[in-house]
């Protein structure tokens, strides 16, 4: 694998890798031994997605260190991280962008692994500084963040929350509640399946807290220029925490924005989201186009490997290998399926925003503009919810929960890009430019 | 003081040195422990922070070295100067 400088105008690669999550890697590695050029690209600085981000403060599981490394030792793989994706460069080309320089990749086989985001519903005070992400804050605590003998409240859904609140601890914070909005029932239902996969009724054991509630969720976080308490219901009855901080987050939402934009079809995906339509070999519905992780529905990193090494086998026209790992995904799907099932969100958090509660964070939109409005269109022409730096992101997925609007159709840049990397396309033969 | 582990950056003017590695968002809570790392100011003036942590929400934007970058994607360097919100 070289990691250097990147290249410039424009360059070629047989095997073309949105994200080094699982995924990523598990695509690059499987399609490797093929001897295919492969390019892999993820907007973070290192390897690794979401769940084995790197970091100074980060603890990756030994099979993330091996892929990491068995993917430095190909030759004909080149990573690059800190690249974003900033548009389609007419047929069979992306445009790229990093710290530097915009330049356009082309390629013969796509791989999409552009994973999931959290779903971050508004509440009144999910703006002020202390609150973020569940996963956020896993991420941020990862990445160097200091939170020692902070005092945390996690709130949410899914079991993220108890992901977020090991790390916390780890780092020396004080977990004072884990609020989780679904019912005892359901999160015991859900525990009692846990015995299909040892691994994981594993993991939560060792993450099982005396902090954790079910039917419990947040209310809102006060505080002067910072988080200072936050008010949870339970039962009917509201209970207000002194802390110094709160992540929230519930569930994950798959990034779509690329695949959508190079036309590939959605399909329900659980948990009442939209995900990349796969069949069983990871192809979506446009021509030479894989996907593979959670931008084809929430489902974990184990679900992941399986698609990812699936998509890059397929990639490679290796079929009959890729379809070996079938009975593997099929075994993380059931589990994804539980989550679901068992996580599923109420409609009571449909209120959770006040009218003055800004729902988008880019334009400062408060929830009574967009409550009148009928649609995403007409949201956005009288709001300009969804038209700022995050580009509905945020707000299109918790539009979506709250108003069941459609989310936004991804358009270029799909990121903010500077000037420079727009105007380089604008002058390639054969592409039109850009809005 | 400098180490092999650590880089030394400037938030706002003032150095502050961190362990290898380290996120700008990281440090501009390192750098605002009162204030949580402030990043922006919101287009109502609201201070913002980071957020989601790992690049969609665009709260943790700030100038690094003269672009526009997001705090949560970017690494510390020596010699990098940081302008956040105050």
């Amino acid at each position: 694998m070289n990691i250097d400088n990147p290249p410039t105008t424009i360059e070629h690669c047989n095997i073309l890798i949105i994200g080094a999550g699982p995924a990523g890697m598990a695509a690059a590695l499987a399609a490797a031994p093929s001897g295919a050029r492969i390019v892999v690209i993820d907007d973070n600085p290192a390897p690794g997605g979401q769940i084995w981000r790197d970091g100074p403060a980060a603890h990756l599981p030994p099979q993330a260190l091996r892929m990491r490394e068995a993917l430095a030792r190909c030759a004909n793989v080149r990573l690059l991280c800190c690249t974003r994706v900033v548009s389609t460069a007419g047929a069979g080309a992306l445009l790229f962008e990093d710290a530097r320089q915009g330049w356009v990749q082309r390629y013969d086989k796509l791989i999409l692994c552009t994973g999931a985001r959290e779903l971050l519903l508004p509440f009144p005070g999910w703006t002020l500084p202390g609150v973020t992400g569940a996963g956020g804050l896993q991420a941020l605590v990862k990445a160097g963040m200091p939170i020692e003998g902070e005092r945390i409240v996690i709130a949410g859904s899914g079991p993220l929350l108890l992901a977020a609140a090991g790390t916390a601890r780890q780092a020396g914070a004080q977990v004072l509640r884990i609020a989780e909005q679904a019912g005892l029932p359901a999160v015991a239902g859900f525990t009692a399946q846990l015995l299909h996969w040892p691994g994981k009724a594993r993991q939560a054991l060792g993450l099982a807290s005396t902090r954790y509630r079910t039917s419990t969720h947040v209310v809102s976080a006060q505080g002067a220029g910072r988080v200072e308490s936050v008010k949870l219901l339970h039962a009917g009855r509201e209970t207000e925490i002194a802390c110094d901080r709160l992540a929230c987050g519930f569930g994950l939402v798959p990034n779509t924005e690329l695949g959508r934009l190079l036309g590939c079809a959605l399909a329900p995906a659980g948990g009442g989201v939209q995900a990349l339509s796969v069949n069983s070999l990871q192809a979506t519905s446009v021509a030479g186009v894989y996907a593979a992780g959670e931008c084809t529905g929430v489902g974990g990193s184990e679900r992941a490997l399986a698609q990812g090494r699936i998509a890059g086998l397929a990639a490679v026209e290796q079929n009959a290998a890729a379809q070996s790992y079938i009975p593997e995904r099929a075994h993380w799907q059931a589990f994804a399926d539980q989550l679901h099932r068992h996580f599923a969100l109420a409609p009571s958090l449909k209120t959770l925003a006040q009218p003055d509660t800004l729902v988008c964070r880019c334009e400062d939109v408060p929830q009574a503009r967009l409550a009148a409005c009928g649609n995403w269109t007409e949201a956005k022409l009288h709001t300009r919810c969804g038209m700022g730096a995050c580009q509905g992101r945020v707000c299109g997925a918790a539009a979506n929960f709250l108003f069941g609007w459609e989310p936004p159709a991804p358009r270029p840049p799909l990121s903010p890009a500077r000037i420079a990397t727009l105007a380089g396309t604008a002058l390639l033969p054969g592409h039109d430019g850009l809005p | 003081m400098k180490t092999p582990d650590t880089v030394t950056l400037h938030i706002n003017g003032r150095p502050l040195s961190v362990k290898t590695g380290t996120s700008v968002a990281a440090a501009l809570r390192i750098a605002d422990a009162p204030r949580m790392g402030v990043a922006r100011r919101s287009v109502h003036g609201e201070a913002r922070a980071p957020f989601c942590g790992m690049g969609i929400c665009q709260e943790c934007r700030v100038d690094i070295d003269g672009l526009r970058r997001l705090a949560c994607q970017a690494h510390c360097e020596d010699g990098m100067v940081v302008e956040a919100a105050t």
